[in-house]
């Protein structure tokens, strides 16, 4: 098993390097120049030749890129050219915002995925079943955006029961930061709920049909205790699996849900350095989440070898 | 175990009510950058230095000049040397004493850091000199009558000499201003804190400033309607009726001292040879196929004055004859005609907003009807920006916050070498005009340059301005006392909330 997760490790590397140098390059490819944006209405061509000599714009590319890339190694990510902060401060204090609203979104995800998976599954052809998918097809069609507007219309303006936006870090007072967080974490989590729901309700039907859960109700078992014990335990292989790739969606809508909802995550932190230009962030922040989302499908590889025995032998 | 929420409910509940109280929270539309004066260049960056950092003069509503760190100036008769009485008592908020040395220091950053963003700003400036410990001179190379303007704003702020010396100034500011800095959280929030010692503490009534960026226009109103937020910047003007509606809000826009309009490319690569570049009375016929009432009702709901120049209506310097002209589609049509073109094709690009994109909408529909067949390009502001300087358009619709000083609203867009001068437009007369207009403190007589400046460009249109960029705040009733000014800070001066 060690030596199987240490060779993924190694091959993510070329991965890595692959993905610092598009990144690289692809924002160099913008149109746009983050002097003049960063300059704002002053055009003196002093203080512009200045900032690009301090930001080693005017080098050539691969010497920008090989500058980068050696400090990035040691952690030293550079400073955000908008604000003087450095980009790894930044980071580590936008990742734990987006971790949370990524773990209340699973758990929305899979309170309201799974078990209705599993009904419509039990259920299937009945009208409870024709409803879940109904449910689950506008929960993947309603755009977040849409719903998150909604939301704060209503929850928050008309019944004022949650703040509209922004975000208070629990340590500062974990009630309002629970408060702050249950609308945007609702937004991100019915749509990856629904892709869940549909996996759940494919792979459930189809360990159903399986000869030993025809032969554990002919033993006379309880219909829950087959569908929950026997049942659900083997439909869940692909489900942990899907889980964990669901990991690049949950980022994609954070960066839809953050800007509705003006969380100071990770998502906002790149849709602004974008706009800005300010090229350290985008590049720092790129890279942290190849580097995570490297990790995510590792973990998925271990998680589906230990959870399918079969697989053990084969690594 | 089962008593935590309840007690977490409690505690919450508590900090809630509790903060609100002392608390003010103010809706951006942008999240600041860098927080040191002489760097920083954003709008929403001066609103948080008015709270923060205090500098050698304000202004008031009707743009003159009231003292705040400096309590009276004079000019020399030459008109070359321009000496500040300091504030005497006047302390930062790392406890150091405001003097004139501070004042020097300051001025001197200001005009010397590699990265100074004032730079152009303090052009005139040779030097600096201290007299006494609460006088100061600042010496000019030639007579310059935008200086006063220039250090009412952030090329005046003074900071404390010992913390600039710290490399990460930027991030921890420090003023004299009536609040001093606590944090900052990027995107997120910048919280300030009452100044206990301030020169004028007594008139301001927060303990702590939030300023929190929502750069969504929907979300940061519904932040005021759920009293999240006391105040906000920059309403969106498809919201107005609804805010005007709602009791529990006052609407305070304000008209302001930047404008929005079409900087059309008259001289500026190959994309200036078109008859439009080239020929006056085909811009004049496209000035007069544009109807500004309609922008200002259809997309401004009535918060976008029609401009005619360059200068505020509160400026004195406005000239009621250079009004904006009424629409005119025959007398268009009939100057396309002597032009010798029948239709005219231009591309127009905006800055992906829903209000630009409507502006160019409205204009495209307008302009059809006169003989102008308009393509739209919305484009992101930072590209737009590049391919401007570059010449790279056509027309540009493009604003400008504004600036005091009437200088500061023409100078630079029109004169040949003007650092802002995308479409380079070049006229000698021109250029004659505003540099006079620049070294003359008098009001009359630079009234009268700015005139016969105007008559000229009126004439050439290598700008065609459409409308006064409004500033409208929404703020919760309980707020009491705040006024707004044409540019667009929020002074909190005597402003409160009411229990």
């Amino acid at each position: 098993m060690l030596r199987y997760i240490g060779r993924r490790i190694l091959i993510a590397i070329p991965t890595l390097v692959i993905v610092s140098v598009l990144v690289f390059a692809l924002q160099k490819l913008l149109p746009g120049d983050p002097v003049l944006t960063m300059a704002g209405e002053e055009r003196d061509p002093q203080v512009l030749e200045y900032l690009r000599e301090r930001y080693r714009l005017n080098d050539p590319l691969p010497v920008q890129y090989l500058a980068w890339i050696s400090a990035a190694v040691t952690g030293n990510l550079g400073i955000s050219l908008r604000t003087d902060i450095p980009v790894l401060e930044l980071i580590l204090g936008k990742l734990p915002v987006t971790i949370e609203l990524a773990i209340m979104a699973m758990i929305v995800a899979f309170a309201i995925g799974i078990p209705a998976g599993i009904i419509s599954a039990v259920k299937k052809g009945t009208t409870v079943d024709y409803a879940a998918n109904v449910i689950a097809l506008s929960g993947l069609s309603i755009p977040n955006f849409w719903l998150g507007i909604m939301l704060i219309m209503l929850i928050s303006v008309r019944w004022q029961l949650l703040p509209a936006s922004g975000f208070v870090p629990p340590s500062e007072d974990l009630w309002l930061n629970i408060k702050t967080m249950l609308m945007p974490a609702f937004v991100l989590g019915t749509g990856l709920a629904a892709s869940l729901m549909r996996h759940t309700r494919s792979a459930m039907l189809g360990v159903l049909r399986s000869d030993y859960i025809r032969t554990a109700r002919a033993k006379g078992l309880l219909s829950r205790k087959v569908i929950l014990k026997h049942a659900l335990r083997n439909a869940l292989v692909p489900i942990v699996t899907l889980s964990t790739l669901l990991f690049g969606e949950l980022l994609a809508g954070a960066v839809l849900t953050e800007q509705i909802f003006t969380i100071p995550g990770f998502g906002k932190l790149i849709v602004d350095a974008v706009f800005n230009r300010d090229y350290a962030v985008v590049q720092g922040v790129v890279l942290c989440t190849a580097v995570g989302f490297i990790f995510m499908n590792l973990l998925a590889d271990v998680l589906y070898v230990l959870v399918n025995p079969r697989l053990r032998h084969a690594t | 175990m089962r008593k935590l929420p309840l007690i977490a409910l409690t505690a919450g509940l508590l900090m809630s009510t509790g903060v609100t109280a002392q608390t003010l929270r103010i809706g951006l539309n942008e999240d600041p950058d860098v927080l040191d004066p002489h760097r920083a260049r954003t709008f929403v960056g001066r609103i948080v230095f008015t709270s923060l950092c205090n500098k050698l003069v304000d202004i008031t509503p009707d743009l003159k000049f009231t003292p705040e760190l400096a309590t009276e100036w004079s000019w020399s008769d030459d008109g070359k040397a321009l000496t500040f009485k300091l504030r005497p008592g006047v302390t930062f908020h790392d406890g150091e004493k405001l003097d004139a040395a501070a004042v020097k220091t300051n001025i001197e950053r200001a005009r010397t850091l590699p990265d100074s963003l004032r730079k152009s700003e303090l052009t005139s400036v040779e030097s600096v000199d201290a007299l006494d410990d609460m006088t100061v001179k600042i010496n000019l190379s030639r007579p310059d009558a935008t200086l006063l303007s220039q250090l009412s704003d952030r090329a005046g702020m003074i900071m404390s000499p010992k913390a600039l010396a710290n490399a990460d100034f930027g991030q921890k500011p420090v003023c004299s201003g009536p609040f001093k800095f606590v944090e900052r959280v990027q995107n997120d929030r910048i919280v300030l804190e009452r100044f206990k010692e301030h020169w004028d503490a007594k008139n301001y009534n927060f303990d702590r400033i939030v300023f929190q960026p929502i750069p969504d226009t929907t979300v940061r109103l519904a932040n005021v309607r759920s009293g999240n937020l006391d105040i906000l910047e920059r309403l969106a003007p498809s919201d107005v009726p609804a805010v005007k509606s709602d009791a529990k809000l006052t609407f305070a826009p304000v008209s302001g001292i930047g404008y929005q309009g079409l900087t059309i490319n008259t001289n500026n690569s190959d994309r200036a040879k078109s008859p439009l570049g080239q020929d006056k009375r085909v811009r004049q016929a496209l000035e007069l196929a544009i109807d500004r009432d309609v922008i200002n009702e259809v997309v401004g709901q009535g918060i976008f004055p029609p401009a005619g120049q360059p200068f505020p209506e509160a400026s004195p310097y406005n000239e009621k004859k250079f009004a904006a002209n009424k629409r005119n589609v025959e007398k268009a049509k009939q100057l396309l005609k002597e032009a010798g073109v029948d239709r005219v094709k231009f591309e127009l690009t905006f800055g992906t907003s829903t209000t630009t994109q409507q502006i160019s909408e409205i204009i495209q529909a307008m302009a059809a009807e006169a003989g102008f067949d308009i393509s739209l390009r919305a484009t992101e502001f930072a590209a737009m920006q590049k391919e401007a300087q570059a010449g790279n358009f056509q027309v540009n619709a493009i604003g400008w916050s504004g600036r005091v000083d009437p200088d500061g609203n023409i100078h630079p867009f029109v004169s040949c070498k003007g650092g802002l001068n995308d479409g380079k437009y070049c006229n000698a007369e021109v250029d004659k005009l505003l540099n006079e207009a620049r070294i003359i403190n008098d009001e009359t007589k630079r009234k009268q340059l700015y005139n016969s400046a105007q008559a000229i460009l009126k004439d050439e249109l290598p700008i065609i301005y459409l409308y006064y960029q409004p500033w409208p705040f929404v703020h919760t009733k309980k707020l009491e006392g705040f006024k707004p000014y044409p540019d667009g800070m929020i002074r909190l001066k005597g402003v409160k909330l009411a229990s």
